[in-house]
């Protein structure tokens, strides 16, 4: 049987009646994407409070009473998991997937929107799940947000009863939630595309995003899969990956589990997950630096390729995180291999994007300095990411203060620098305002060097020994004073950071209401979402007709065309003839003689 | 236009409507079989990684192999047959016809209700022989992969229990075909599943 395509079908919409149908159980991309990103970022600040408390601990030691080593493993831990999952994959994929995808295919939803409600709420209960750990006798787990076992579940960690058993469940939880925004995404992309939008049209954001989701549906459920066998060890005393253990003198009841296991489970979708964070990231930032360098994204195939490459060897490097778990040398030689490799199309990126910029009409808006900033940070973070993926020198790295600067230049500030070009970029969009650039643009100075203060010394730091996972460091011979006062100087960048974050949201409320009308599309931008009947696009997107597509989404500064862009959506007879073009008549002249 | 050739075009060198009404590289199937195959892979994912994680744990000298529940034989005909029903509804509705949908697809559901009871009768067994759950590793991944799997198939009869509901209040065969071919596919795989864990957890 012919299918019609969904874009030509009069999809059935769930038309809100109430407030509450509108805003809360609503069933629109938009208002799910912005209920995602709210929420996501609501549970980003107080992964922000927990790394100022350990930051505080690290730079004045025994200054704070109410930081003690379990408060502090705790805060370690629950800083990282929540950065990393809750808000970096849900704002990337559940806030931008949700909002973009749809507008940018052309769609007037995703394909399944009741799935997609279903999928906020499932992805709120995972987060207050982790929250009400917060609350429960012992505090939440400080395992180390890897969970390793047996320390996970032994006595001696903050958390092991009550917090370890929230936080795996609240894993499961939101992996269902994942994959019911997962099936989604990609079925929208490929099934919800308007007339004309091939998959080699669509902008790269959505590239990105398509891929992610891919990565995320194959990698959670390694996750899954170790969440479950762990919660049946802790809870049901089954040895999956608990070994023989004796605590305080007394043997537990678990015997021959095999911990190792647990570890290679675990970074089967960790790595992945790098790159889940990231390929969203590469997406977004490319629209951002192609529109406001007002130029054709370079190498827009290249991108392509490069991010199916990315996703498909991001599963064949995971064992690089965990070279000094005693691996056989062979194994450690091919993952280090595989990881260089890696590094090629990632490189290839980034020429790109200093290529793009190379002689474009370069734009210096706010989005434009959080996107080149971006391309720093992200070469400074990948570069030492060589570093490390080779194992003679991740020996001694591994339990180092480098590891902390590497992964939080290249995992931490990049995704958010692109996070934040993304919401100053998209911000227009969605709420029909514009932000206070010269704000925007403070708040990207204070966030830019100010990260640069906290993370480059820290490889020095790392140089120097310091380990990582440590409440204090105490007297150690071969850690100078100079450390600890690098460590304070460190926390006073942190706490300066975090507080000109200010900035953004002072920014986002107040031109709620003061911002300048930012009309259809401030940017000039060529890509679909911005050629939507209103702004911010209402229900449904397009008005009464879905929009076609003649053409790619980067024809910027095109030749002889009216205007320094050309949208996705205008007609070829639309565009100028060579006799309308304007020519400079000091070169007409000459050629008229002839 | 196979993924290859689509990923290698020009997008800038070509402009005007590429395709006809529906895009290029859009699948010619409705978009809930799009997103059931894609969760199919997914689900794929799960019990690949379950089964490695089992051939890994196996190995270790604490490992003692269970002992063949003879229900299972039982239990892997009734799905079996279960499986046999949804495909002969499957076809019948194919046809637009009506006879014997309702007895064949109900049917279907009933023996997965049944194989699930068959299920929860070999846990029973094993509890009463000593076989718990933590009694050794082999036990434990018993209870894990037959529950994981019985979980799916309880998703997969909610599903099926509103289609019957459709199909018994006088849905025409039309309005319920993409449901009950869903239905089946989702059932078969469960079937090719439970066969592949079946043949390990009583070979092991």
């Amino acid at each position: 049987m012919a299918y019609l395509p969904l874009a030509d079908q009069e999809q059935e919409l769930h038309h809100p009646h109430s407030w509450v149908t509108k805003y809360v159980w609503s069933q629109d991309h938009k208002v799910i994407a912005i209920q995602y990103g709210g929420t996501a970022i609501a549970v980003g600040c107080v992964a922000l409070v927990l790394s100022l408390l350990m930051r505080m601990q690290l730079g004045f030691p025994e200054s704070f009473d109410f930081i003690d080593p379990n408060s502090y493993y705790q805060s370690v831990t629950m800083h990282g998991m929540i950065m990393v999952v809750y808000l970096l994959t849900a704002l990337f994929l559940g806030g931008f997937g949700n909002y973009l995808i749809p507008l940018m295919v052309g769609a007037r939803d995703m394909v399944f929107p009741f799935l997609n409600m279903l999928s906020y709420w499932v992805y709120l209960l995972s987060v207050l799940i982790l929250m009400a750990s917060f609350f429960v006798d012992g505090g939440p787990t400080g395992a180390g947000w890897t969970l390793y076992p047996p320390q996970a579940a032994m006595a001696g960690t903050p958390g092991h009863d009550m917090g370890i058993i929230l936080m795996l469940v609240s894993l499961v939880v939101f992996i269902v939630a994942f994959t019911m925004g997962g099936l989604n995404y990609v079925t929208t992309v490929l099934q919800g595309r308007c007339r004309g939008l091939t998959m080699m049209r669509l902008p790269l954001s959505v590239w990105g995003i398509f891929v992610a989701t891919i990565l995320g549906l194959f990698a959670f459920p390694a996750l899954l899969v170790s969440a479950i066998m762990m919660i049946f060890d802790t809870l049901l005393g089954t040895s999956f990956f608990m070994p023989a253990v004796i605590e305080s003198g007394t043997p537990l009841d678990h015997n021959g589990g095999s911990p190792i296991l647990f570890q290679h489970l675990f970074w089967f979708f960790g790595h992945p997950e790098v790159y889940i964070v990231a390929l969203p990231a590469f997406g977004l930032v490319s629209d951002v630096l192609s529109t406001h360098a007002r130029k054709n994204i370079f190498g827009y195939r290249m991108m392509v390729w490069a991010i199916i490459a990315i996703g498909g060897l991001s599963f064949v490097v995971w064992a690089h995180h965990m070279y000094v778990s005693g691996m056989h040398p062979y194994f450690g030689f091919f993952f280090a291999t595989t990881t260089l490799i890696i590094a090629v199309p990632t490189a290839l990126k980034v020429y790109n994007w200093v290529l793009t910029l190379w002689e474009g009409n370069i734009r210096l808006n706010a989005p434009m300095y959080f996107a080149i900033g971006f391309i720093f940070t992200f070469i400074h973070g990948g570069l030492t990411g060589l570093f490390l993926g080779n194992v003679v020198i991740d020996l001694p790295l591994s339990d180092t203060y480098f590891v902390v600067a590497h992964f939080h230049m290249v995992m931490g500030v990049s995704p958010v620098l692109v996070l934040f070009a993304a919401l100053y970029h998209w911000y227009p969009k969605i709420t029909g305002r514009m932000f206070h650039s010269g704000m925007a643009k403070l708040h990207f100075w204070c966030t830019f060097l100010g990260t640069y203060a906290i993370y480059l010394p820290m490889h020095y730091l790392g140089f120097l020994g310091v380990p990582r996972r440590y409440y204090a460091l105490g007297t150690t011979d071969f850690i100078p004073q100079s450390a600890q006062d690098l460590n304070a100087a460190i926390t006073m960048a942190a706490l300066f950071v975090s507080a000109s974050q200010l900035l953004f949201f002072i920014n986002i409320f107040w031109s709620l209401r003061n911002g300048k009308k930012a009309g259809g599309n401030p940017w000039g931008s060529a890509s679909l979402e911005w050629q939507t009947p209103d702004t911010p696009p209402i229900h449904g997107n397009w008005g009464d007709e879905l929009p076609t597509v003649y053409r790619w989404a980067y024809d910027y500064s095109v030749p002889g065309a009216h205007e320094d862009f050309i949208s996705q959506n205008t007609p070829e007879s639309a565009e100028p003839t060579v006799d309308e073009q304007h020519f400079d008549s000091d070169i007409d002249q000459p050629l008229a003689g002839v | 236009m196979s993924f290859i050739k689509n990923i290698t075009v020009k997008p800038w060198e070509r402009k005007g409507i590429i395709g006809g009404l529906r895009p290029v590289g859009t699948f010619d199937t409705a978009p809930e079989k799009v997103a059931l195959v894609f969760f199919l892979v997914v689900a794929s994912v799960v019990f690949s990684l379950f089964t490695v994680s089992y051939i890994i744990r196996m190995e270790l000298p604490d490992w003692r192999p269970l002992s063949d529940p003879a229900q299972l034989w039982l239990n892997t005909g009734l799905l079996v047959i279960s499986s046999i029903l949804l495909q002969w509804a499957r076809t019948i509705v194919q046809t637009e016809a009506r006879k014997h949908l309702i007895s064949a697809f109900i049917g279907g559901g009933v023996f997965a209700i049944l194989f699930i009871a068959g299920q929860m009768n070999t846990w029973q067994d094993l509890q009463a022989t000593g076989n718990y759950i933590n009694a050794n590793p082999a036990t434990s991944f018993f209870f894990l992969l037959t529950g994981l799997h019985a979980l799916h198939l309880l998703g997969g009869l909610w599903v099926w229990s509103k289609s019957s509901i459709r199909l018994i209040a006088g849905s025409k065969p039309e309005e319920i075909k993409l449901s009950i071919e869903l239905c089946t596919l989702y059932w078969h795989f469960l079937l090719i599943v439970w066969l592949a864990m079946f043949a390990m957890l009583t070979n092991t």
